[in-house]
């Protein structure tokens, strides 16, 4: 079946079967590696991109479903070679460390302090429940959305 | 000892099979698909019901036909005395919706523990009460709110009750040619509700979970109405009707609330399975009951809860 | 620059923040294909026959490779870490629950899978041994009926079980118990797998794969494919995480090796979530009784504990060879002891095999759980405080370096000033006021601690090694003429962070910055031998190879700089990174000047070719000794059992800290684990060998949500024989939480009576640990 979708804001037409996820379409058949798969039963947020600007698990997406839409993923997050104020606290607050579930929780941070310029820490933890990481603890993870929304306030005023 | 093969079942997939797909963008559209495909065609809606299972192949559907385009079905709004929720409306929106909150408040106690904020974005009510898993929230929380369901079908559209809407594991009354468009609930007076769950960790399915939904009479004193829904104890219909019975009309105090945990607690069916012993769930049952029993009387009385 | 160490920002995360990491499901080659693997659904049967016949005839279908297939290419069976054997592809009978019995190869991934339904197996079902406490009852079905002991592996022991008895018979007081550490799964978010690319041509193999020990696995390979060693290639891209998951060689890898050479084109196998969870090593899974021996004024006498070690269906534990029950003899933990003596018995059962992994350090994870757990139960048999039992009975400075009754010998530590720090923080005195004056409310909160002694950084040669292999770990390190340098290491990064630490090592033996010292880690192409990651070895045995090495680098550099100042070498000192003449401070010259004159025209002295590069192989002395005390505050819910964290205060001790910000990441993650493991994380079985946690919707992970904010303190005393102090700390947290998690909650339960309940502690675990029926959770709930 032939789809469009505008994916980091570049169309891009394919021909896909109905059942395949809208992750191995980003992954295998874009390239996109960025976005990852981690689980089976939709619970673990690797594979967490926007789909109309609203985040989503797109291991249980169909492609199918995203023609026609927009996605967003990690790749598209930075400028050029300027970064998205939340990769770039990511990195200075240590909150990530082997980078696997990095890309979907920074998709999910970036949503919520678009929503929610300064949230508090309990709301950050809320935001991110559906997504596990297995090498911070969280704790560093909570730091870089938090130093995030502090420095994003003096740009978006 | 027999012979077995490695039958389909037990072969571990995790991408769904083949499937032909349509998309249909109004809901007459969608009932057309449906008449022409057949008991083998499902309707596609948030997706995050279905696909999962779809994955596990538990379900191999021959067409899906997604109805995510007929934006008209995703709403919340007030109309007269009821507040009425579009199918596709997803869990994020309930959980925002101010109209919800203010008049039922188990709607916001059951969204803000149902699965997790990500789920939530995509998934919807019309999926999720369809997909008809005995351990979801939302069939207990509209079955005490004593709701209803509109059903379209080829022969235009019926109302049923949200009590007697499912039938079974996973079944519900509606039609293989027919779609769930709204659900409706009736604002009534003097009222208050509360849902409260139990989880072995944050976003888990239930182990037991229960809603309650109370009109008091004017004073203040007796639950003139109530309506008691159990999610995840093969509560038929998700309901715990002699519980109810009993309660209505008895003064709304503590030991009237204790005695109804106990009646419920007595009439579930609980299974014992990886998220406890029976006689746990049996236990929580009462203990749940008896709380959001509590909480709701609380709030029908305006008091902080 | 003079000091690189401390909070530098990690060289390897602008990859990572972009998502431009290269873990093995990115790699594509051309004309390649995908694999997948069909498992068995029964846990112990007989295989009558293989029909592969419909899959082959799949379009889309390119190979499928049975049993009988790869015996024909001797590959059917391959060694375990362990030097057990294990199937790679089962030909007489499957032995666990998802074992490995064909291996599809197809255009596509999607493909790969339908074909896995076409293949029809016929099973001659056999009874499963699921209860390990049954696996040596005669008639116990027999799991291993090709070695001489049946469902016996191991029996192991350790101490003077004389001074033990002795001790016991004297103590006023003896607590006992039998607690289980579940089986649990490391379970890293990326699961494991392989792109196998054989080249017929000149009969070479390269193999991407999920590998903590990529040369470690090259030598493997050689013995089961029969490629000699030179042609194959392992690598290492970036990996989500390991945790030990990613230590042995899986039947997987081997698969695609086999299905590239076969079809002569590159084949990429990744498992998905319910294999890894049910195939891959598995932690843990230890039945154990555990008894302390104490007077009644609190002084601890001994200790010996018996324990029943489930290893699954095949002998797969990653640990030393020396060590069946790994370093478990450790469980005398941080006291002071007349005596101990431990035994443990080692037992095959139809599960998947494994049991060393997940932040374990060998089996330390179970000696602590247990000595602290019993440390918990005797404070509260003699009506002491556990803060107060603990204090009293913990090593003295003074007896370090220490040597324990089952002959560890501990490098160095103050536990008591890491006990105080830890109380301090968490403002105890204040926390059991509060306790009471919930208690009498109604209201239950619990406090528990935990202080832990660990070993890691395996190891001294002559005492461990695996699959004969000593456990020394290298490092090579390259200066370019300008100055860079190139630090290859054998060790493999699963995102601890070695590209930034191991820099600052090296930076700052140097006088550089991190920035100009680049580590290559992960290709055995490009890198020394070494035995891998895991134990926390990597700063204690490879760090300390880069720190051999890049001294041996500066030292280099003192003869070619005594060259250039025309100086005799012994005058010149090493202050502020740079070569200076003693007396004449402002003559200096670094690094990057001293290198560019080695590789100039200048006349070299004795010893010196025409580079500064050096390398070094570490042979560790002997283990180190990283430590901590550990708080523990919950909140508990009797009427539904239901337990929340409130706070987890950690003080640790893991001798000089390299990155200190690298550091409190590893401790929080380890908490983490505790949380998850204590209140969450189990692998079941039903009695028909039906594995119950085969999905992240069973097998449960703690989220944002119910980890608190640690609150971290540190204490420093440095190793003594590591180059520079470090000690590692990688599996710390992971080692002395779970105790901490399950002591506060059995705390908060006191009231109720309850003395112990296994993790993990569920609501259903607790609220019938409250009637007194606690859950058994190695088994289905029923």
């Amino acid at each position: 079946m032939k789809i469009t979708v505008t994916v980091n804001g570049t169309d891009q037409a394919r021909d896909v079967e109905p059942r395949l996820l809208l992750i191995h379409f980003l992954r295998d058949d874009l390239r996109l590696t960025g976005s990852h798969w981690g689980c089976d039963t939709s619970n673990c947020g690797a594979c967490v991109v926007w789909l109309d600007e609203t985040p989503v698990k797109s291991c249980t997406v169909l492609a199918v479903m995203a023609d026609g839409h927009r996605v967003t993923t990690i790749e598209g997050l930075a400028r050029g070679a300027v970064l998205d104020p939340v990769q770039a606290a990511f990195a200075t607050c240590h909150g990530l460390q082997c980078g696997f579930c990095t890309p979907g929780v920074i998709m999910t941070a970036r949503w919520l302090l678009d929503h929610n310029p300064d949230p508090s820490e309990e709301q950050v933890r809320e935001a991110i429940s559906g997504q596990v990481c297995r090498c911070t603890g969280y704790e560093n993870i909570v730091r870089s959305v938090l130093r995030a929304a502090r420095d994003d306030g003096g740009d978006t005023g | 000892m027999g012979r077995t093969h490695a039958t389909a079942r037990e072969v571990l997939v995790q991408v769904p099979a083949h499937v032909e797909y349509e998309k249909a963008t109004s809901v007459e559209q969608a009932l057309s698909l449906l008449a022409r495909y057949g008991p083998g065609a499902r309707v596609l809606a948030g997706g995050h019901s279905l696909i999962p299972m779809m994955k596990l192949r538990l379900v191999q559907p021959e067409v899906l036909v997604d109805i995510n385009a007929i934006t008209g079905l995703r709403y919340i709004q007030t109309a007269g005395d009821q507040l009425r929720i579009g199918a596709l409306a997803r869990h994020a929106d309930l959980l925002a919706d101010p109209l919800a909150g203010e008049h039922f408040a188990i709607l916001h106690d059951a969204e803000r523990v149902i699965a997790d904020p990500v789920v939530r974005n995509w998934g919807t009510i019309g999926g999720s009460l369809c997909q008809a898993d005995p351990s979801e929230d939302l069939s207990a929380a509209f079955a005490a709110l004593k709701g209803s369901m509109i059903i379209h079908g080829p022969g235009g559209s019926r109302e049923v009750s949200a009590r007697a809407f499912h039938t079974g594991p996973y079944q519900t009354v509606v039609g293989p040619d027919e779609m769930l468009t709204e659900i409706r609930l009736p604002i009534r007076p003097d009222g208050g509700s509360a849902y409260l769950k139990v989880a072995r960790r944050a976003g888990d399915w239930p182990i037991v979970a229960a809603g309650a939904a109370v009109w008091l009479t004017g004073d203040g004193d007796r639950i003139a109405d109530v309506g008691i829904g159990l999610t995840a104890v093969g509560a038929t219909h998700f309901v715990a009707a002699e519980a109810e019975d009993f309660l209505r009309g008895q003064p709304a105090g503590e030991q009237t609330l204790a005695r109804a945990g106990e009646i419920a607690a007595e009439h579930c069916r609980p299974v014992s399975d990886q998220r406890g012993p029976a006689d746990y769930k049996r236990h929580l049952v009462r203990e749940l009951t008896v709380r959001v029993l509590r909480t709701a009387v609380g709030r029908a009385r305006g008091l902080a809860s | 620059m003079t000091h690189a160490y401390g909070p530098v920002p990690r060289k390897e995360d602008a990859r990572f923040i972009r998502g431009q990491g290269t873990f093995v499901d990115d790699i594509v080659l051309p004309g390649m294909l995908h694999g997948a693997i069909l498992r068995s659904p029964l846990a112990h049967a007989r295989i009558v026959s293989v029909d592969v016949t419909a899959a082959l005839a799949h379009p889309m279908v390119v190979a499928v490779l049975t049993g009988e297939d790869l015996a024909e290419r001797g590959m059917a069976w391959m060694p375990t870490v362990f030097g057990d054997v294990q199937a790679v592809l089962a030909t007489d009978k499957v032995r666990f629950q998802g074992q490995e019995v064909a291996f599809v190869v197809a255009t596509d991934r999607y493909a790969a899978r339908d074909a896995l339904e076409l293949i029809a197996v016929d099973y001659e079902p056999l009874p499963p041994l699921i209860d390990a406490l049954t696996a040596l009852d005669p008639g116990a079905p027999v799991v291993r009926e090709d070695l001489p002991g049946g469902n016996h592996i191991f029996d192991w022991s350790a101490g003077d079980k004389a001074a033990t008895d002795a001790a016991f018979a004297e103590a006023d007081v003896v607590v006992g118990c039998d607690m289980m550490y579940p089986r649990s799964h490391p379970a890293p978010l990326e699961t494991c797998g392989a792109v196998a690319d054989y080249d017929m041509t000149g009969g070479r193999l390269t193999l991407w794969s999920t590998s903590q020990a990529p040369h470690a696995h090259r030598t493997m390979y050689a013995a089961v494919t029969g490629l000699p060693e030179h042609k194959i290639r392992v690598v290492s891209p970036d990996l989500g995480g390991g945790f030990g998951a990613k230590v042995p060689v899986y039947p997987g890898y081997l698969c695609a090796i086999a299905a590239s050479e076969v079809t002569g084109r590159p084949v990429k196998w990744v498992e998905d979530r319910s294999e890894n969870l049910m195939s891959t090593t598995f932690a843990r899974d230890y039945h154990m009784h555990g008894e302390i021996a104490a007077t009644a004024d609190g002084t601890i006498l001994a200790l010996r504990a018996r324990v029943l070690a489930d290893h699954g269906a095949f002998n797969a534990v990653a640990q030393p060879s020396k060590f069946p029950a790994g370093f478990f003899h450790i469980f005398t933990g941080s006291y002071q002891l007349r005596a101990a003596h431990c035994e443990v018995t080692g037992v095959f059962t139809n599960k998947a095999p494994g049991g060393v992994a997940y932040s374990c350090s060998f089996r330390i994870t179970e000696a602590v759980y247990l000595v602290e757990r019993l440390t918990d139960m005797l404070a509260r048999e003699l009506g002491m405080d556990p803060a107060e039992l603990r204090m009293r009975n913990l090593l003295r400075p003074e007896q370090f370096p220490y040597t324990g009754p089952t002959g560890w010998q501990y490098d160095s530590g103050d536990y008591p000033r890491a006990l105080r720090l830890a109380l301090d923080l968490a403002g105890y005195d204040d926390l059991r006021r509060e306790q009471a004056e919930r208690r009498a409310r109604g209201e239950y909160m619990g406090i528990g601690l935990s202080f832990f002694t660990e070993g890691v950084g395996a190891g001294p040669r002559s005492q461990m090694d695996i699959l004969g292999l000593g456990m020394a770990d290298g490092a090579d390190l390259r200066v370019h003429p300008s100055g860079k340098a190139v630090l290859a290491i054998s060790v493999q990064t699963q995102g601890q962070g070695h590209e930034t630490t191991f820099a600052q090592l090296v930076a700052h033996e140097l006088g550089l910055s991190p920035d100009d010292v680049d580590v290559v880690h992960g290709d055995t192409d490009r890198t020394p031998f070494g035995l891998g990651t895991y134990g926390s070895r990597s700063t204690p045995v490879s760090g300390a190879a880069a720190v051999v090495a890049a001294r041996r680098v500066r030292e280099r550099a003192r003869l070619v700089a005594a060259a250039m100042f025309e100086a005799a070498p012994d005058d010149l000192e090493w202050l502020d990174g740079k070569w200076r003449v003693r007396g004449d401070p402002d003559q200096a010259f670094g690094i990057a000047e001293i290198a560019r004159a080695a590789h100039s025209t200048l006349e070299l002295p004795a010893g010196i070719e025409g580079h500064l590069d050096a390398s070094a192989v570490y042979n560790p002395p002997n283990l180190t000794f990283p430590f901590g005390a550990y708080i523990c505050v919950t909140d508990v819910d009797p009427g539904t059992g239901e337990v929340s964290v409130r706070r987890f205060i950690a003080v640790d001790d893991c001798g000089v800290r390299i990155n200190p910000m690298i550091v409190e990441g590893q401790v929080h993650r380890g908490l983490a684990d505790g949380i998850g493991i204590a209140l969450m994380q189990a692998i079941a079985f039903d009695d028909t060998g039906n594995c119950l946690a085969g999905s992240f919707m069973d097998y449960l992970l703690p989220t944002a949500l119910e980890c608190p904010s640690p609150e971290l303190g540190e204490t420093v005393t440095p190793s003594p024989h590591h180059p520079v102090g470090a000690k590692g700390v990688g599996e710390s947290a992971t080692v002395g939480s779970p105790a901490a998690v399950v002591n506060s909650v059995v705390d908060a339960l006191a009231p109720f009576g309850v003395t112990h309940a296994d993790m993990p502690l569920t609501p259903a675990n607790v609220w019938r640990a409250i009637q007194g029926r606690p859950v058994r959770t190695d088994l289905a709930i029923s």
